[in-house]
């Protein structure tokens, strides 16, 4: 389960982003459906973790982005569980969107 | 104040990052890659279930690999030296890297395992990954391609149960196809098939590390053409 590594990574990124004495509110991340990172795990993990951290009183949002494989010649839409080749141009699939995994935003508190 | 969610609160304020989250080991990996491209050395991120017989394919890949070319190898497992100790009595230069719990290499391991490692005249480098069909995934180690052994035991329909390691995949590797005439239910077609839902451009080679080696000689083929595609001109004749 290496989503407890992608959260480490996650925490050493938001505190690269955030003064030090930041008081962390929310987060938001991407997460590619063929990202290789599940989000349940994650969300899991991130629960574990974040305890004495930045993040500790920061929630969590999830944005799933599922996977969207388009032609690379006519850039029409390939359905995902299909055969990822276009039959008009008999190309492979060019992968669009699906595989991010990304810390999108940081809402930050202020007293 | 928090203009963008609309809840009004002033005292949120929203900081947009777009932080890729593996950006330090996506770092370390073309660290990695300049190392084994400045040197001319073709590098495989070699995947697959436990038992899928990666560690069979390079010892066979070792005694078919003609021509003098200089083979080694990084093998990771969560414990144990065994494959790496496997791969040396094959004649691959070797090292291990055990992960502990990890259930993958990432590049910084990679990268730490190769500062006291001799690449000098190697011409293809295998990294052996530890067994595991999700997790490895995810990690670019600074390999020039991906290849995934799959074994005829594990079911026609891996590839779709696995998406995320088979759409990364530049091969797939169909190993243990000997044993295909004890599995009548096992057809070679329909893993093909679920592999194009996946993979767009699909490329399987059927082989065996027994017998009669079938499909050995044409893995080394696709190896040898890639390594020649990859490697640029004026540094294909350093070992002349």
């Amino acid at each position: 389960m290496h989503e407890y590594s992608i959260v480490q990574s996650l925490v050493d990124s938001v505190m690269a982003a955030v003064p030090r004495d930041a008081s962390v509110h929310r987060i938001e991340v991407r997460i590619g459906e063929l990202s290789g990172v599940d989000p349940e795990l994650l969300a899991t993990a991130y629960d574990v973790f974040r305890a004495g951290t930045i993040c500790e009183r920061a929630a969590m949002r999830i944005d799933r982005v599922p996977a969207r494989w388009v032609c690379p010649n006519c850039k029409s839409e390939i359905p995902s569980g299909t055969a990822l080749r276009c039959r008009a141009c008999d190309k492979p699939a060019h992968l669009e969107s699906g595989d991010e995994i990304i810390l999108q935003r940081i809402e930050l508190e202020v007293a | 104040m928090c203009q963008d969610c609309g809840c009004g609160d002033e005292n949120i304020i929203p900081l947009p990052v777009q932080q890729r989250l593996l950006a330090r080991n996506d770092n370390v990996a073309a660290h990695n890659r300049e190392h084994f491209q400045e040197r001319a050395i073709f590098s495989v991120n070699l995947m697959g279930s436990p038992g899928s017989g990666k560690t069979a394919v390079l010892e066979a890949t070792a005694g078919a690999l003609h021509g003098g070319h200089r083979l080694a190898a990084f093998a990771g497992d969560l414990a144990t030296d065994n494959d790496a100790a496997r791969l040396s009595k094959a004649g691959i230069r070797s090292k291990a890297i055990t992960t502990g719990q990890a259930c993958h290499l990432d590049a910084e391991m990679v990268h730490h395992a190769l500062h006291d490692f001799d690449l000098a005249g190697v011409d293809y480098f295998f990294i052996e990954n530890v067994g595991n069909l999700v997790c490895p995934a995810v990690y670019d180690l600074g390999q020039t391609v991906n290849v995934v052994a799959l074994s005829v035991t594990e079911g026609e329909d891996k590839p779709i149960k696995y998406p995320t390691m088979f759409a990364k995949a530049d091969l797939v590797l169909l190993t243990k196809v000997d044993l295909l005439r004890h599995l009548p239910d096992v057809r070679v077609a329909a893993i093909v098939e679920a592999l194009g839902r996946v993979m767009p451009d699909p490329q399987l080679i059927p082989i065996s590390t027994v017998g009669g080696r079938d499909g050995i000689a044409a893995w080394t083929e696709w190896l040898s053409q890639r390594r020649e595609a990859s490697i640029s001109p004026q540094l294909a004749g350093k070992n002349a």
